[in-house]
């Protein structure tokens, strides 16, 4: 099995922090209390873990599939500009 | 010519040329729906004696060695985006995106408006690549749906059903996934992708959305072929853009300007006020230029990212003289806020809370609040089922950055800037 990635529907995902307490490895909450994913690949001894973390999801948001994450960052620092 | 230059929404649909080669504006009669024969006979005929002189493999080459890059803003390649739909072979969906959901914005509603023709060439392009079976064209205001009516009903060569519709009026409407939904009956709400509307779009057939100015140059392509569309532009971007200009300048309104212009050439055509203070590029998701920073920047992708910026649907909006950047990119960042479809988390409560950061930032220059700004940023990008958190955390980002001599003088409780707007943000049907 190679790379499987982990991600929330974030039209399901309510917040309920659950994942994050099942799989704090992966998964980290922000200050609003939605969770923020881990975007490497899940880690082979995490696993089972994982698949179970995406049976506990009470809103079915979490998926675990072969897409790599989506969460691509544009931001580059501006240069030569700093605030203030 | 007051200071400042607000363009009414309909003053942003004024066609307007410029020194350059015209393409998709090029020819007479700018005020109303340019008639098939005067189409046709400026452009040598119909353009089935090219779709069918050729075969749909063929035509996508030639889409494909055009180089031509999609004009909704995120400049994906339209032959890519044709080939993904075209694998799943015959029966496909065809979505002529022109809901111009942004209030900066103007190009696609006149596009329709004037070379209605130019805009369902394209779409026959389109559909004889894919085999498509059906179609939608969702224009923004009533006359464009009028003037697309019209121009149909001289089109025996469109032979697909097509349904014209008035689009979604909601900000995040105009997105592709949203505007499937809609066109099924549903809200114009965003759906978490995959799968991709060119696997799964309306009725979960593969679907094509593409913008209404992108069309009207796929038409051309086909017509003129791939070496004349690249006699404009940039050798990795070529061809013309169709650019809304406001704000700041004498002349606002819609002007086709080759890709790679000097914004300061575009600028100077549109008669800028002096003093202004700086550039909106690519729209409300889209960055300050500072005055300074101007001279020396392009009108490409390649030129504007290493100022951060991109050109987007090609929204250019100048702040004038005595104007506040910090408190107009407040007043977007809290509308944009507020047009949030409120399905995600991140994005129903991270950008209200990073509107309110960036007004206290204007108010009183805050640290405290861009550290707020910056944090929030960094976890909300990316989080969206849709671009528009993304969108609205890069103008956050760029207002913090373009604006140093400001923040200083707001720390000192000194805005010079009397709190006047610049920036259209409709409301009536376009809140609603
Ligand atoms: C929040 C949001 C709003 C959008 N609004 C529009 C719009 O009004 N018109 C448009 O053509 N594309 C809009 N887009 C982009 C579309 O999703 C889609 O990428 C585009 O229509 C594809 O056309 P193109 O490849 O020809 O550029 C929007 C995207 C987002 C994230
Ligand atoms: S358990 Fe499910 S609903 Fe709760 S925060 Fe995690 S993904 Fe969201
Ligand atoms: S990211 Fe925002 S605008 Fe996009 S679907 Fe989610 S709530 Fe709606």
């Amino acid at each position: 099995m190679s790379g499987r990635y982990l991600h929330a529907d974030p039209t399901l995902c309510v917040g309920h922090r659950l994942c994050a307490e099942m799989l704090p490895e992966l998964i980290t909450l922000d200050d609003f209390g939605y969770p923020i994913i881990s975007p490497d690949p899940v880690p082979r001894h995490l696993g089972r873990l994982a698949r179970r973390t995406v049976g506990a999801c009470p809103a079915l948001a979490l998926i675990l599939d072969g897409n790599p994450s989506r969460r691509v960052r544009r931001h580059q620092p501006r240069p030569g500009a700093s605030p203030g | 010519m007051s200071l400042v230059a607000t363009a009414a929404p309909g003053e942003l649909r004024v066609p307007r040329s410029g020194p350059w080669n015209q393409r998709l504006l090029a020819g007479p009669k700018l005020g109303g729906p340019e008639p098939l024969a005067d189409h046709a006979s400026r452009l040598g005929g119909g353009i089935t004696g090219w779709t069918e002189r050729a075969g749909a493999h063929q035509l996508l080459e030639r889409v494909r060695r055009s180089g031509l890059g999609g004009r909704g803003g995120g400049g994906f390649p339209t032959a890519d985006k044709l080939a993904a739909v075209r694998r799943h072979g015959p029966g496909s969906v065809v979505v002529v995106n022109g809901s111009e959901t942004e209030p900066a914005a103007g190009k696609d509603d006149l596009l329709l408006r004037i070379r209605p023709h130019l805009v369902l060439d394209g779409l026959l392009v389109a559909t004889r690549i894919l085999g498509a079976r059906r179609a939608f064209l969702v224009a923004h205001s009533a006359q464009a749906v009028a003037a697309v009516e019209a121009a149909l009903r001289e089109r025996p060569d469109v032979s697909i059903p097509v349904e014209v519709v008035r689009g979604p009026a909601n900000f995040v409407g105009g997105e592709e996934s949203a505007l499937i939904r809609w066109l099924e009956g549903g809200q114009a709400l965003p759906r978490y992708q995959p799968p991709r509307v060119v696997d799964r779009g309306w009725r979960g057939l593969p679907t094509l959305v593409q913008n209404v100015e992108t069309l009207a140059h796929l038409g051309l392509v086909v017509r003129l072929g791939p070496e004349w569309f690249r006699g404009a532009g940039v050798a990795d971007e070529p061809g013309t853009m169709l650019v809304t200009l406001s704000g700041a300048v004498e002349a606002p309104g819609v002007y086709e300007v080759p890709i790679g212009t000097p914004l300061p050439e575009v600028l100077y055509v549109a008669r800028a006020e002096p003093g202004a203070v700086a550039l909106l590029v690519g729209g409300y998701f889209g960055s300050w230029l500072r005055a300074s920073e101007v001279q020396g920047l392009a009108l490409s992708r390649s030129s504007l990212r290493p100022a951060g910026a991109t050109p987007g649907a090609g929204v250019l909006h100048l702040l004038p003289q005595g104007t506040c950047g910090l408190r107009e990119s407040g007043r977007i960042l809290a509308w944009l806020a507020a047009q949030g479809a409120r399905q995600c988390g991140p994005c129903a409560f991270g950008l209200p809370a990073m509107a309110s950061a960036l007004n206290e930032v204007a108010d009183t220059g805050s640290e405290a609040a861009l550290g707020q700004l910056e944090r929030w940023g960094d976890q909300i990008e990316g989080r969206g089922a849709c671009r528009h958190p993304d969108g609205a955390v890069n103008l956050a980002r760029s207002a913090a950055s373009a604006f140093p001599d400001e923040l200083r003088r707001h720390r000192s409780g000194a805005c010079s800037g009397p709190r006047q707007s610049a920036l259209p943000l409709p409301l009536g049907r376009d809140q609603g």
